[in-house]
């Protein structure tokens, strides 16, 4: 297993893909983030503005480190996996460890170990760009809070669980083109649709809380965007059953991914 | 240094309907080159997946002296494998690849370097494998089954997609692993390919095994014929007819199965008709292997 890391780990670093993404992330994040802190502060000089208060600024938009972020570290864990399935390495791969579930378990953890590189590098956009800007403009960063240290270890977490989720989506669905359309798909557009219908019923709204976004959204305890969906905060999850349920989807794709696509012959 | 010895034993292998490998058995030894023959689709590829763990059998046993594929401690250093000249991520180095594998393996980057120089890819190493030709994956894919150093070889199709300088320097040195007691397994679908380098062979057709022996007991199978002329070359076939012989017309002479030279020049003697061409002939090896797999099938 240990030997296993290390050669998927030396996969990782041996190919482009990881610092694209990891390029990308800290580009949008960080405008994100610091687009937001300015937004902030020019409401926040308006009159009735004033109904936010300073406390409430830095987290959320520190928070856009996940918020926005969360699709790349699964995306990455994704094609961690299917490009295996793609060119075909699973022949070497599976030769040099037969014990094909060493192979999944060596898997799962490099990509949390990459899960926490992305969060890594979201919070230097996030936290970096987007408390320069508020600093910049007078406002209050909070970074000497431990309540915001701690937002900022729950968003380590969530990156990390993101990442696993996606390498054992990637086993499940095996094909690389078919993991791409369905992780944008699906969190660019089928889960926020998803979340805004859910919130206009009590019911829905607590079976929306376990859509893996909105579960993201707990763990990590704020987010811009149920900061402005009212609903849907009175029914979210607490932050360690987000954490829980983000768990979940990465165990139960591996599982049933585990069981199937990854006992096939490969010829 | 002594290869295990590869056993397949009743090995079966069924895709759907389809009956790829049926209850094929062969040893190889350590020490020769064996080369693994059969058109394409015959099954050689299925045999060897099964053999290295890579597709699980419908029924039977592939073992490395007793050993199956998935149960060897450290299967790089007991089994070298090379499969296919696609198993390769483009976008990562030759020398990389190697580093991955060998970290799985617990091996050391200097073996890499080392494996690389000795297929003749030191100065490539470091290039994406994606600009690679074909005869520079093989070689990638040799180095790949040298990586442990291990005693048995498993070859799927190397000679394929080599140039003329690659297939008399691979032919050395497969020659060379035998030579140091490995086990080496060769599989082709042209006997010519690898006439000259295999000591014992074992072809399969559709899935069964069709021979399984030496070189020399596959010419052994070869019909002998001669290839006589004489001026009068009626009176030739006549008496060669009435010795019990099978002439046939050809249109620079006649030629004849069924007597050998020696019987040929004593009728024909006896029979007052000079010769003017008496040359024996063999058919080719790729003659008795299309003969044994079935010539011109194609599935």
């Amino acid at each position: 297993m240990l030997r296993s890391l290390r050669s998927e780990l030396l996969k990782i670093s041996t190919t482009r893909i990881w610092w694209i993404l990891a390029a990308i992330l800290f580009g949008y994040v960080g405008l994100t983030a610091a687009g937001m802190a300015a937004l902030f502060t020019t409401i926040r000089q308006q009159p009735e503005g004033q109904l936010i208060t300073a406390e409430m600024v830095p987290p959320l938009v520190y928070s856009v480190a996940t918020a926005v972020g969360y699709v790349f570290p699964l995306l990455f864990g994704a094609l961690a996996t299917t490009t295996e399935f793609r060119h075909q390495t699973l022949t070497p791969t599976f030769l040099a460890t037969p014990r094909r579930s060493a192979v999944l378990g060596g898997k799962v953890i490099a990509g949390a170990v990459w899960g926490v590189v992305y969060a890594v590098v979201g919070l230097l956009a996030a936290v970096g760009l987007g408390a320069l800007v508020l600093a910049a403009t007078g406002q209050e960063t909070l970074l000497g809070d431990s309540d915001v240290w701690a937002l900022l270890g729950r968003i380590v977490l969530a990156m990390m669980l993101w990442a696993m989720i996606g390498v054992a989506f990637g086993v499940l669905v095996s094909n690389q083109v078919a993991v791409i359309v369905i992780v944008l798909a699906f969190t660019q557009f089928v889960e926020p649709l998803l979340r805004l219908a859910s919130s206009f019923w009590e019911w829905s709204a607590r079976i929306g809380g376990y859509l893996p976004g909105a579960a993201s959204d707990a763990l990590v305890g704020s987010s811009i965007f149920t900061a402005f969906s009212g609903a849907a905060t009175a029914d979210s999850l607490e932050w360690w059953q987000g954490g829980l349920v983000l768990g979940g989807y990465a165990a139960l794709f591996l599982v049933i991914g585990g069981l199937t696509t990854w006992r096939r012959d490969v010829t | 240094m002594t290869g295990a010895v590869i056993e397949i034993q009743s090995l079966t292998k069924r895709f759907g309907g389809t009956t790829a490998v049926d209850d094929l058995s062969f040893r190889v030894e350590p020490g020769v080159v064996t080369g693994f023959l059969g058109p394409n689709g015959a099954g050689k590829t299925t045999t060897l997946r099964s053999l290295v763990g890579l597709v699980r059998p419908t029924s039977g046993r592939a073992t490395f002296d007793g050993t199956s594929y998935a149960e060897l401690p450290n299967p790089l250093r007991t089994v070298g494998t090379a499969l296919e000249a696609a198993s390769f991520h483009p976008g990562r180095s030759g020398r990389d690849h190697l580093r991955v594998v060998g970290a799985a393996a617990g091996i050391p980057t200097a073996r890499v370097d080392e494996v690389l120089a000795w297929v003749g890819l030191a100065d490539a190493g470091g290039r994406r494998v994606g600009g690679y030709s074909l005869g520079m994956r093989q070689r990638l894919g040799l180095a790949f089954a040298l990586l442990g150093d291990p005693g048995a070889l498993v070859l799927d199709e190397p000679i394929n997609g080599l140039d003329p300088e690659g297939i008399r320097w691979i032919r050395g040195f497969l020659r060379d692993l035998a030579a140091e007691g490995r086990t080496v397994l060769v599989s082709s679908h042209l006997l010519s390919e690898v006439q000259q380098t295999v000591d014992r062979v074992v072809i399969i057709s559709r899935g069964r095994l069709a021979y399984e022996g030496t070189l020399d007991g596959l010419e052994g199978g070869a019909i002998a014929r001669v290839h006589v002329d004489a001026a009068d070359r009626e009176a030739l076939g006549r008496s060669l007819t009435a010795a019990g012989g099978q002439v046939e017309v050809a249109g620079d002479g006649l030629r004849v199965s069924g007597l050998d030279a020696d019987a040929i020049g004593r009728h024909a003697l006896a029979a007052g008709v000079p010769l003017r061409l008496l040359v024996p002939e063999r058919e080719g090896l790729e003659d008795v292997f299309l003969g044994i797999v079935g010539e011109g099938e194609i599935r």
